[in-house]
């Protein structure tokens, strides 16, 4: 292969890219056990990842461990040089000034989450550890759910109990790998039922509160993998679409059952753990009524954390199917057509169209009126 | 199944993983050896090792029962005793690669089959499976892989696990356990890498397997009792709307003769499953009667009518000149909410040619959802 002259990155765009390439070998890789509680055992699976390693020849510290170990865990935790915390500052805090004079390959710090005491460098423990990746340091951590800035809502409307450490969920975004430690709560009751204060658990109750919280540390990962995963596929300049995760797209008009149609769309994604997407192709001719009918159904589409797009395009069919395929949606969702004696027209109906566009897309067309009488629209019934 | 049965079943417990490799049947050993320090009766009632170091010293300390020998065409082949297992009674019993199939002339066709004579007679089984051989996901296995799975198992089976366990780990270690050669051998571990352990196909393998073990979970929690406050579903909805009034959902599969139609049977199995919805699947004949079919569509219709049954769906061959108006009145008269048809093929001359069945469903259904199954297609891989 021959390189033509104007095809030669210029000096400006190598430097750019050798400054890239350097940064990124510079950094320390981030590793991020996650678990759902307290109990399921992220502790040891961290300590266990850095053992493999030193044995495979890494320079392995540790520069936090949690109070009160398990036996199994102590056992491990003997194999390991450990740089002590700091307490300068009262509270312990990781000595970030020590682990980058010591320069270890690896550190491993268990419980990502901690509020430093005030006056420390930073006031949360993640960003110590930011300051560790930049100095070429590869950090293995352990996270709990509950302590997922994003996740505190959901977790404490589970576990009516409100947390003060915390880390965003886009710095575990940025985490080079993120492990899931699963168990099945039966190992945690205990645990859990101990950490409630003031009133006796009801074991049963516990146990589906953290299968609750179980469910949401898998999606998180499974999210987390996806966004790695597409950017992988950017990277490497593969069109691809998985399909590992469900994309649901909702086609509304003024005369469709636009309502019912979000709502079941609402329902789909959050069973399959998916995504929804809602779409209005703009119609010109819409009369003012319509208009504002449409405008409250997208309200509740944005509510119900959908993405909301209204588009212009002469034919909806083709503006519809082209922003399926740019989104890799799995499901399209429109209305019944409401002509009917099209049967044996020459001309296919736009749902046929739909239908016979979407490739390798389910098409799923909602009845305009239900027998509940959940039209919503303001619209005469369908035919 | 009686109250009295249902009690005296063994517990099944499923360690779920996405590629051979990630450590299944190393967390499952570990349990199997935790639970015998702790005073349970334990077996271990089949084992593969593969020549992995770490995973063969798990067993140690653990009773493990002698394979049986049987012999196929002149080949011996070793597979799991089940009368052993059974005779031995143990409480606990470890069993490793859950979808694999016997040899013939074995009594049973699938272990699973055996694991849940296991189960009947009250031992409780630790097994382990990856992720691609789950029914419902083997047309997107084929789509990320470009490989068709043949042992698979019926996701009814996987949903009658007491708990299914992920076993994770992420696609940079397996690829540095395989290449510091603890998975395969040299020669099959380069193989390996270069055609299902990519790493892409890792990462969407293992986006699978998270969702899920996430959505067995949510199907086991679903069933036990509600706490009093908001639970994590209509927390991550967020939604404005009134709730939703939850009528019971019924599934109707249309069945033909036409290859897309197992695809078909799969995802109406597997949204049925998410929704929680009834689920059956027809044929329309003229006669009504299979034998009337020319051989190679009886055959077809055949395969795909036990295929159905298979994933325990209710099957039901109607008579009808018109299948379209047979489809929706079966529909109407039985209460289905949801059609699923296949996507038709394509026609180059739509005005000579009959009017396809799923566009006249579409036409005639205008009562209900009409869901147009479209074949995955594997896209062009760069």
């Amino acid at each position: 292969m021959t390189d033509t002259p104007d095809r030669r990155p210029t000096p400006e765009q190598l430097l750019e890219r050798v400054e890239a390439e350097e940064h990124f070998h510079r950094r320390g890789r981030l590793k991020v056990f996650l678990g759902y509680a307290s109990g399921v055992g992220k502790t040891f699976r961290m300590l266990d990842e850095g053992r493999r390693r030193k044995m495979r020849g890494a320079d392995v510290v540790i520069a936090s461990i949690q109070p009160d170990p398990s036996p199994q865990v102590q056992e491990l935790l003997d194999g390991f040089e450990v740089i002590p915390p700091s307490t300068a500052l009262g509270g312990p805090m990781i000595d970030v000034p020590a682990v980058l004079r010591r320069r270890p390959g690896v550190c491993l710090i268990d419980g990502l989450a901690y509020a430093n005491p005030p006056g420390s460098a930073h006031p949360q423990r993640w960003q110590d550890v930011e300051d560790l990746l930049a100095a070429g340091i590869t950090v293995i951590t352990s996270i709990n759910l509950q302590f997922v800035a994003e996740r505190q809502q959901q977790v404490e409307s589970i576990r009516r109990k409100s947390v003060d450490d915390s880390v965003p969920e886009a710095f575990l975004r940025t985490a080079d790998e993120i492990e899931v430690v699963d168990a099945p709560p039966e190992y945690c009751v205990v645990r859990a039922a101990q950490g409630i204060e003031g009133e006796i658990a009801d074991p049963v109750l516990i146990e589906r509160q953290l299968s609750e919280l179980r469910e949401i540390a898998l999606v998180l990962a499974a999210e987390v993998v996806d966004h790695q995963l597409e950017s992988y596929l950017r990277r490497h300049g593969i069109e691809q679409v998985y399909g590992t995760h469900e994309r649901i797209l909702v086609c509304v008009t003024p005369r469709s059952n636009a309502s019912l149609m979000i709502r079941r769309g609402r329902r789909q994604a959050d069973r399959f753990h998916g995504d929804l997407h809602v779409v209005y192709v703009e119609q010109a001719d819409l009369s003012g009524a319509d208009r504002k009918v449409m405008e409250a159904n997208l309200d509740c589409a944005r509510e119900s954390g959908a993405h909301v797009e209204v588009m212009p395009g002469d034919d909806p069919i083709d503006a519809i199917l082209e922003y399926a395929r740019r989104q890799g949606i799995t499901q399209i969702f429109v209305g019944h057509s409401q002509r009917s004696g099209w049967t044996r027209h020459w001309k296919a109906n736009p749902v046929e169209r739909l239908i016979m566009g979407a490739d390798g897309i389910d098409v799923r067309i909602f009845p305009h009126e239900t027998a509940s009488g959940t039209a919503g629209n303001g619209q005469e019934p369908g035919t | 199944m009686s109250e009295e049965q249902t009690r005296h079943r063994g517990r099944l417990k499923i360690f779920l993983g996405y590629a051979a490799g990630v450590g299944k049947t190393y967390k499952m050993l570990e349990e199997a050896r935790e639970l015998q320090r702790a005073g349970h009766d334990v077996a271990v009632g089949y084992f593969e090792p593969h020549g992995r170091a770490e995973t063969i010293a798990k067993l140690e300390g653990l009773e493990l029962i002698a394979r049986n020998v049987v012999d196929y065409r002149g080949h011996k082949f070793e597979e799991m005793d089940t009368d052993a297992i059974l005779s031995r009674h143990p409480e606990i019993c470890a069993v490793d690669e859950f979808p694999h199939t016997n040899v013939p002339g074995s009594e049973r066709t699938k272990r699973w089959e055996d694991v849940a004579v296991l189960l009947d007679a009250g031992i409780d089984v630790l097994t382990t499976m990856n992720i691609q051989h789950l029914e419902s996901l083997n047309d997107q296995m084929r789509e990320i892989t470009g490989i068709q799975v043949r042992e698979t198992i019926p996701d009814w089976v996987v949903k009658q696990a007491s708990e299914v366990v992920l076993v994770d780990l992420t696609p940079s270690a397996l690829l540095n356990r395989l290449q510091r050669g603890v998975v395969y051998g040299p020669e099959k571990a380069q193989r390996a890498m270069e055609n299902f352990f990519k790493e892409s196909t890792l990462g969407a393998l293992r986006e699978l397997a998270l969702r899920q073990t996430a959505h067995e979970v949510d199907v086991r929690h679903a069933d036990s009792p509600q706490p009093a406050h908001n639970g994590a579903a209509e927390v991550a909805s967020g939604a404005n709307f009134a709730p939703i009034h939850e009528e019971q959902e019924r599934i109707l599969i249309h069945v033909t003769e036409a290859p897309a139609t197992a695809g078909l049977i799969r995802r109406g199995r597997r949204v049925a499953d998410y929704l929680k919805a009834d689920c059956f699947a027809v044929c329309v004949l003229p006669s009504g009667a299979l034998a009337d079919q020319p051989a190679a569509d009886r055959e077809a219709l055949q395969r795909h009518l036990d295929f159905a049954r298979q994933l325990q769906i209710e099957t039901r061959v109607l008579e009808g000149k018109d299948d379209a108006l047979t489809l929706v009145d079966f529909a109407r008269r039985n209460g289905v909410t949801q059609i699923f048809l296949a996507k038709p093929p394509r026609q180059l001359l739509p005005l000579l040619q009959k009017r396809q069945t799923a566009m006249r469903v579409v036409e005639l259904a205008k009562d209900m959802q009409v869901i147009i199954v479209a074949e995955r297609r594997r896209a062009a891989l760069s």
